[in-house]
């Protein structure tokens, strides 16, 4: 019989032996206490789940300028694209339809067409051929792409009233139900 | 971190290649390990295969009965690749409960079949490690220590490797004490009582930890009872396996 079997059987010496590990188990626990906004990475501003999406000030395809903390309150669906590319083509309709289902509810639908490496002409013109209504911002130097590390399109962020992003898909195309389901859990947190 | 890497026209995400890489380990191992047990591979193999087609299914299903007029709007959702459409806690319950099931039908010793899957768990557990390494997850808190990392805009415990570095010396102890013990299941009950000390000593390093009961780390406290449950368990174990063994002397 090993040495470990044999302390394992011996009923004295494992349970003199688990209590003192339990104890330790215990105070370290309490040592490493820390208030809840300790830990938490909903404060600071970083592209991921749970985090506070970064914030920008983008001109929008009308000339008007749209800084993305003042839809704070808001249900947004921040969704970063090119006209070029088949994924973002084939998801936009579904996103079009989340919009007009949710608008009312506070959804905003924030598409941000990333112009450095598109043509806003070519943005232009498909968001006019599908009829999309939602606002359509222009990342013409690229800085809003990099704050976000965009690596691929589409990308898409959920973010909830709180300025909190609840998930991140990146790639395409995404389904209905996936837009759907991340809206329902996002409208779920309006105030 | 390295979350993704485009090959082409593909966006690779490097955490799902990593846990890819840990279920094939689990699956090996525990072919390996069912045959030096004399545990039947071919079953074990099925039962692991059912398991993780069970999961899988399992934690889309449930996904959709959170959301289910959306799903019954748009049921082609179901067969989407998205990963964030999963249920993890669904697919885990429907993945242990399709396997077990399975493995009681065909005759397989509960405690020697967790045995024969401890290796390859805690190899597992490495490749969980690698991908939180390559997502950023599972991040460190706040620190000054000259080995901090910088991540997400602050210099942090590199709380990743610690779990690397960890699960190593698991893996190492596991390959270490097999055979050892001579009770079935006392491989199994060690190696999570040993990653319940790794949690609950490595936690507390850790930056996005769940808070309850106004200070304490969650994880902390569900590594405590489990570290409890398994250290009188594994005495059970091995009382018995003795008094089994003097029973057939």
């Amino acid at each position: 019989m090993s040495r470990l079997t044999a302390v394992i059987r011996n009923r004295l010496r494992w349970t003199v032996f688990s209590a003192l590990l339990l104890l330790a188990g215990s105070a370290w626990t309490i040592a490493s206490r820390v208030p809840a906004a300790a830990t938490t990475g909903g404060l600071i501003p970083s592209p991921r789940q749970g985090f506070l999406a970064p914030d920008f000030t983008l001109d929008q395809l009308d000339g008007e300028p749209i800084t993305f903390s003042d839809l704070r309150g808001k249900a947004v669906v921040l969704n970063l694209w090119a006209s070029w590319c088949p994924p973002c083509q084939a998801e936009m309709p579904a996103l079009q339809a989340a919009y007009q289902q949710d608008g009312g509810r506070g959804l905003v639908v924030l598409a941000v067409n990333t112009t450095f490496q598109d043509r806003e002409a070519d943005a232009a013109a498909f968001v006019e051929n599908h009829g999309l209504t939602f606002p359509v911002a222009l990342d013409r130097d690229g800085s809003t792409s990099r704050r976000y590390l965009l690596r691929a399109l589409p990308s898409t962020f959920f973010i909830d009233p709180d300025g909190v992003i609840t998930r991140v898909v990146i790639g395409g195309p995404m389904s209905e139900a996936t837009i759907r389901s991340a809206v329902a859990e996002l409208l779920d947190r309006m105030p | 971190m390295m979350p993704i890497v485009n090959i082409g026209p593909l966006a690779i995400q490097v955490p799902g290649l990593f846990l890819l890489a840990g279920v094939w380990a689990v699956v090996t191992q525990a072919e390996r390990e069912s045959r030096r047990l004399r545990l039947n591979a071919a079953v074990v193999s099925n039962m692991l295969l059912i398991g993780l087609v069970a999961g899988v299914l399992g934690a889309r299903l449930a996904y959709a009965l959170r959301y289910l007029d959306v799903y019954l709007d748009a049921p082609l959702g179901l067969l989407s690749l998205n990963p964030t459409t999963l249920s993890v806690p669904g697919g885990a319950v429907t993945g242990v409960l399709a396997a077990a099931t399975y493995g009681r039908r065909r005759g397989l010793p509960l405690w020697s079949t967790l045995d024969a899957l401890t290796p390859g768990l805690a190899a597992l557990a490495i490749a969980v490690g690698f991908a939180h390494l390559a997502s950023g997850d599972a991040f460190g808190m706040p620190s000054d220590v000259p080995w901090a990392v910088e991540l997400w805009g602050e210099a942090r415990h590199p709380s990743q490797i610690y779990e690397l570095l960890f699960g190593g010396l698991i893996l190492f102890a596991v390959l270490e004490l097999r055979g050892r013990l001579p009770a079935s299941g006392g491989l199994f009950l060690l190696w999570v009582g040993m990653s319940a000390l790794s949690r609950l000593f490595l936690e507390a390093f850790r930056g996005d930890s769940l808070i309850v009961l106004g200070s304490l780390r969650s994880a902390q406290l569900v590594s405590l009872g489990l570290l409890a449950l398994v250290l009188t368990g594994l005495h059970l174990r091995v009382v018995s396996a003795n008094r089994e063994g003097s029973d057939h002397a």
